[in-house]
């Protein structure tokens, strides 16, 4: 081990850039303003207004819209008289014929499990700190996975995806939306909504378990 | 409207000069040394651990994947019996003679301009890294930032190829079906994403550090 430093003594009131690492003086800003690092102008700390409220309201609606998505038609097709109807499970068993059968489960990853576990562990981290009890235990585990997960969370993508093969599809076909499409659709909102008002050191701050 | 952090207690001294860890997921620090995260239980390192050689690793696999995604074909169409093969680019060129101009924009964008232009810039980085570099160290950081919001949204092309395929079952009439390059495209795609994520954006900024300091982590 390393000898201290003589400034590292009250860690607490010290905050290192995630990144770049540069060493500086913890300031909060006021409710609404945003602390970068005078280095590299990365975010520090964003002080978010009720960002537990707003990234459960998130959360429980990215579980709502899913099961909606996943149970309702997604998009039909017309043709010569022939109907073709398509749910989001189709579209992901398309891959699921042969060698391309290991896309399946990516996919199935992508659009379906990896959302779905995200707001699932999200509800769990802070829903107990919105109810003003200790958070579970677990809670800083399981929101350091839906950070992590943050990535490869792709439903947003997979509309858009989706807006592209209609535009290939149209003159080809008579192409009916159902209400999962529109589940989908806001379902980005949601998502856009959620990542702009979650702060994640004012998560792990308020799940740190000396404040409690 | 920013409001930005004072500059620490010395005008530029890192978390490693200071002897401190800070948690990549949370952002407590530690003393260096401490194995473990006391607010989130992450393990801890000062850098990323063999963050060049992950990054080249995946960086490498990315590439090679994406020569088939491109050779390969992504759809493959069946109208009234005849079967006809179409490639990224193609099936971006035929949007165009459509008239869907923007749309095709889009897949050219996301399929073809995306990929290539994070191909490029991890290399320029890692080659920053290594090397140093004519680009400012703010420049790269931009560049860094850009390529790990951006690499996700090549992803469109393979649900474009899901969506259509389980859309067009019309049987004799058209029926559409995933070629070999959808699968290598996805991999190619989640292989840069992993690239990006193994780039240890601290990096960027230590060359600008002490040599002495340096030597100690």
């Amino acid at each position: 081990m390393l000898t201290r430093h003589p400034i590292a003594e009250n860690l607490d009131s010290l905050i290192a850039c995630r990144s770049c690492d540069l060493l500086l003086d913890r300031v909060i800003p006021p409710p609404g303003k945003v602390a970068r690092c005078p280095r590299c102008h990365h975010v520090l700390i964003s002080n978010k207004r009720n960002v537990i409220d707003n990234t459960l309201a998130g959360a429980v609606s990215t579980a709502i819209l899913m099961i909606a998505a996943i149970l309702f038609p997604f998009i039909a097709l017309d043709e010569a008289g022939l109907h073709r109807d398509a749910s989001v499970m189709d579209a992901v068993g398309a891959f699921a014929e042969g060698w391309s059968a290991p896309l399946t489960i990516a996919v199935a990853a992508f659009i379906v499990v990896i959302p779905v576990t995200r707001a699932t562990a999200l509800i769990y981290a802070l829903l107990p700190l919105r109810l003003g009890r200790r958070p579970a235990s677990g809670a800083a585990r399981s929101f350091r996975l839906a950070m992590a997960l943050k990535p490869w969370s792709m439903a947003e993508i997979f509309i858009v995806g989706v807006a592209v093969a209609l535009v290939k599809v149209t003159d080809l076909a008579d192409v009916s939306l159902g209400p999962a499409f529109w589940a989908f659709s806001a379902l980005i909102v949601v998502v856009v909504f959620e990542n702009s008002t979650l702060c994640e050191w004012t998560v792990w701050r308020l799940l740190d378990p000396k404040r409690r | 409207m920013d409001c930005m952090a004072t500059a620490g207690p010395q005008e530029t001294i890192t978390a490693r000069e200071a002897g401190l860890i800070s948690c990549e997921n949370c952002g407590t620090l530690a003393p260096m040394g401490s194995p473990v995260c006391a607010r989130c239980e992450a393990a801890l390192h000062s850098r990323r651990p063999n963050s060049a050689q992950r990054v080249w690793a995946w960086w490498l696999a990315g590439v090679i994947c994406y020569i088939p995604a491109n050779l390969y074909p992504m759809l493959l169409t069946n109208t009234f019996g005849r079967v006809s093969e179409g490639t990224i680019i193609g099936g971006a060129i035929e949007l165009f003679e459509y008239g869907a101009w923007f749309v095709a924009v889009v897949v050219i964008v996301a399929s073809v301009f995306i990929p290539v232009a994070k191909f490029v810039v991890i290399a320029v980085l890692m080659l920053g890294v290594r090397y140093g570099s004519t680009l400012s160290a703010h420049r790269r950081m931009q560049l860094y930032e850009i390529t790990e919001f951006i690499g996700r949204w090549s992803m469109i092309d393979v649900f474009v190829v899901a969506i259509l395929t389980a859309l067009v079952q019309l049987g004799f009439i058209a029926s559409i079906n995933p070629g070999p390059a959808a699968v290598a495209f996805a991999l190619s795609v989640v292989f840069t994403m992993l690239a990006a994520q193994s780039f240890d954006p601290r990096l960027i900024w230590d060359t600008l550090e002490e040599p002495q300091a340096r030597a100690q982590s």
